[in-house]
């Protein structure tokens, strides 16, 4: 399942795509984020059959990712996102 | 404030409904799903996974009550006290407060099933779009979620910015749809996303001669723009169900489905239910399973 | 050399009067729906506060959103470039400028010598500028001007469930109806404004020293949020911060003459 998490407004799209299909709930990402933008849930609240533990996009977070995320996108010398980096599963994509 | 005196612009009609077939004193399970959202809620009682009654209501300012008087409505006129209800599952932006919840599970899951049931097992793609968040949800036959994207930040495209923009132009929200397809002329849609932008730019046009017709029918377009935006970030299969109040606006759906270019899907149930119906089902799926029964209530 | 700069906002049209680097005079008038005639109306205050006439002038800049619509101006200057110069004009020891007006918010790195470095736009959002402030007014039943001084009465910590404008003003009904002080509501959308605002400065990179413009340079209590969120003892905001922009213009159009 892709969990798009954030939102789109008149500034633009600010998505993070989770692809629980892949995702273990190892929480690499929970560590690499200096912003506390992911955590692991033992269960899915989007989908209630799922066993394994699943990241998702903190739920006080998802409002506000473009605030969120700003400290690893500077206008300027973009380096590579370190959650994206840290998930060995390459389940995470950001769309901006 | 000061719209106090007039006309509530966004008022639309409250409702319940009993099914007159189905006797419910014989089903074995009777669940109920209870979907309290930021501007309405609604709830679904099911016996042995088919609708008996529902409830469609404004959640008002006081959401722990909402639960309980929306459960109230639907019951109305049948002798099944709370305790008869062998699972209830909460749903929806106030699902804590659904006191009388055995669980919760998010409406993304919720709009899923309930689409499938009363759209029919063909749906793939789910479009709800309720009083504060717009959802896209993309699901298998069983109404299992493969893709979903949930917007909740933003109230462009809501049923709240539809309001906010309805009462602006003195135009009740249940009329906006037929009123902005009477223009002689589609106008382009207005070019802010931000409702509070937008209203500035309509009250430009207005001053300009537009009509508030030909504001609603921009506005309304925008609006479809910006839905289907979000759309395509998911992606739009058929069969195409819409779920949720503003499946009700005619102005943004037929101008959505028409940049689509699909047809929507039709049912004869109330749009709004369909979180409710899901929460509803899936209660009705853990009795199945052995772990409803609240309290060991199992007739047989 | 008598210079003017227009900058034609979302709200406010100012004109700013430059004689050899000294403001000689100003004005603002609403923008409304008509931006040549606020432009015409704004550019002729200003003449007449400075005192002299519009032949004296020998170079108008024009910028802000509608720059498009200034036919009086000779030169159209990018409101980036308009707002860094403004900021090393007001504190040449600037680095970073946010510049927040009633529908737009921008931030700018800048040299030494006042030069663009990088910036980042935040725009189109109501949730990012002035409109906010405006509408949480609305919604709290008090005037712009109160809100500052309101927010600075409370030091409670309630975070805003909304970044929107339109949900965030049935949040603070919410809070009203559930008894929360006025106050502590005001701190509560002084802090969410200044975290959003502060994070797109942030994306240029912080450096001192950091430079406010725009008409919410003048709520008191923003500007404290904001250095709560740097966690900067001071940050530099210039009297009547709305005209920044406009002063940047006024010296551009100098600087090109």
């Amino acid at each position: 399942m892709l969990a798009n998490y954030g939102y789109k407004d008149g500034s633009g799209d600010y998505f993070i795509t989770i692809d629980t299909d892949r995702c273990n709930g190892c929480g690499d990402c929970v560590a690499a984020c200096p912003s506390e933008v992911f955590e692991v849930l033992d269960e899915d609240p989007n989908d209630p059959l799922r066993d394994e533990p699943v990241a998702v996009v903190a739920a006080d977070k998802k409002k506000k990712l473009k605030y969120e995320c700003s400290a690893c996108k500077p206008v300027s010398d973009r380096p590579p996102l370190p959650c994206v980096e840290a998930c060995k599963a390459g389940a995470i994509s950001h769309s901006w | 404030m000061a719209e106090e005196k007039q006309e509530e612009f966004w008022r639309w009609t409250e409702s319940n409904w009993r099914n007159p077939d189905l006797n419910w004193t014989n089903g074995r399970f009777i669940t109920a799903g209870i979907d309290v959202g930021s501007v309405s809620s609604q709830a679904v009682v099911m016996v042995d996974g088919q609708i008996l009654a529902y409830s469609n209501m404004r959640t008002g300012s006081d959401s722990p009550n909402s639960a309980r008087n929306a459960l109230k409505y639907a019951l109305e006129g049948l002798e099944i006290g709370e305790d008869r209800i062998a699972y209830c599952i909460g749903t929806g932006y106030g699902r804590v407060n659904v006191p009388m919840a055995d669980r919760t599970i998010t409406e993304i899951a919720c709009h899923a099933r309930g689409a499938n049931f009363i759209y029919g097992p063909a749906v793939r793609t789910v479009l709800d779009v309720g009083g504060q968040d717009i959802k896209v949800i993309q699901c298998d036959e069983r109404g299992k979620v493969t893709n979903f994207l949930m917007n909740d930040k933003c109230a462009a495209g809501t049923g709240r910015g539809m309001e906010v923009f309805a009462d602006l132009l003195g135009v009740p929200v249940t009329e906006v749809g037929e009123r902005s397809f009477r223009v002689k002329e589609e106008p382009s849609a207005v070019s802010s996303i931000c409702v509070v932008y937008a209203k500035s730019e309509a009250t430009g046009l207005l001053r300009k001669g537009w009509t508030t017709e030909e504001v609603l029918a921009a506005y309304c377009r925008a609006m479809a723009e910006r839905i289907h935006s979000l759309v395509e970030r998911v992606g739009a299969t058929p069969e195409f169900a819409v779920t949720g109040g503003m499946a009700k606006n005619r102005g943004v759906m037929d101008r959505l489905m028409n940049i689509i270019g699909i047809e929507r899907a039709r049912t004869g149930w109330d749009t709004q239910i369909a979180g409710a119906v899901g929460a509803a089902l899936f209660a009705h799926a853990l009795c199945r399973q052995g772990k409803g029964g609240k309290k060991g209530l199992d007739p047989r | 050399m008598i210079t003017a700069g227009i900058d034609c906002g979302a709200k406010n049209t100012k004109t700013v009067i430059l004689n050899d680097g000294k403001i000689i005079g100003k004005a603002k008038v609403p923008t409304g729906f008509d931006q040549k005639e606020a432009v015409k109306a704004s550019l002729q205050k200003a003449l007449e506060a400075a005192r002299i006439k519009r032949e004296e002038i020998e170079r108008i800049g024009g910028t802000g959103s509608g720059r498009n619509s200034l036919e009086a101006a000779d030169t159209k200057v990018n409101d980036i470039k308009a707002i860094a110069r403004a900021a090393h004009y007001f504190f040449p020891n600037s680095r970073t400028v946010s510049d927040v007006g009633a529908e737009e918010g921008r931030a700018v790195k800048m040299d030494e010598r006042g030069n663009v470095v990088d910036f980042a736009i935040n725009e189109k959002c109501a949730a990012g500028a002035g409109a906010f402030i405006e509408a949480m007014a609305r919604a709290l039943e008090v005037t712009l001007e109160e809100m500052g001084p309101l927010c600075l009465q409370s030091d409670k910590e309630i975070p805003m469930n909304a970044h929107c404008a339109i949900f965030a003003e049935s949040e603070v009904v919410g809070l009203i109806h559930a008894k929360t002080a006025k106050p502590d509501i005001s701190k509560a959308i002084h802090d969410a404004m200044a975290s959003r605002i502060v994070s797109m400065i942030r994306r240029v990179g912080v450096s001192e020293d950091v430079v406010l413009m725009g008409g919410v340079g003048r709520n008191s209590g923003l500007v404290e949020a904001m250095k709560r969120e740097l966690n900067l003892e001071k940050i530099f905001v210039p009297d009547e911060p709305e005209y920044g922009a406009a002063v940047g213009a006024a010296l551009v159009a100098a600087h090109e003459a």
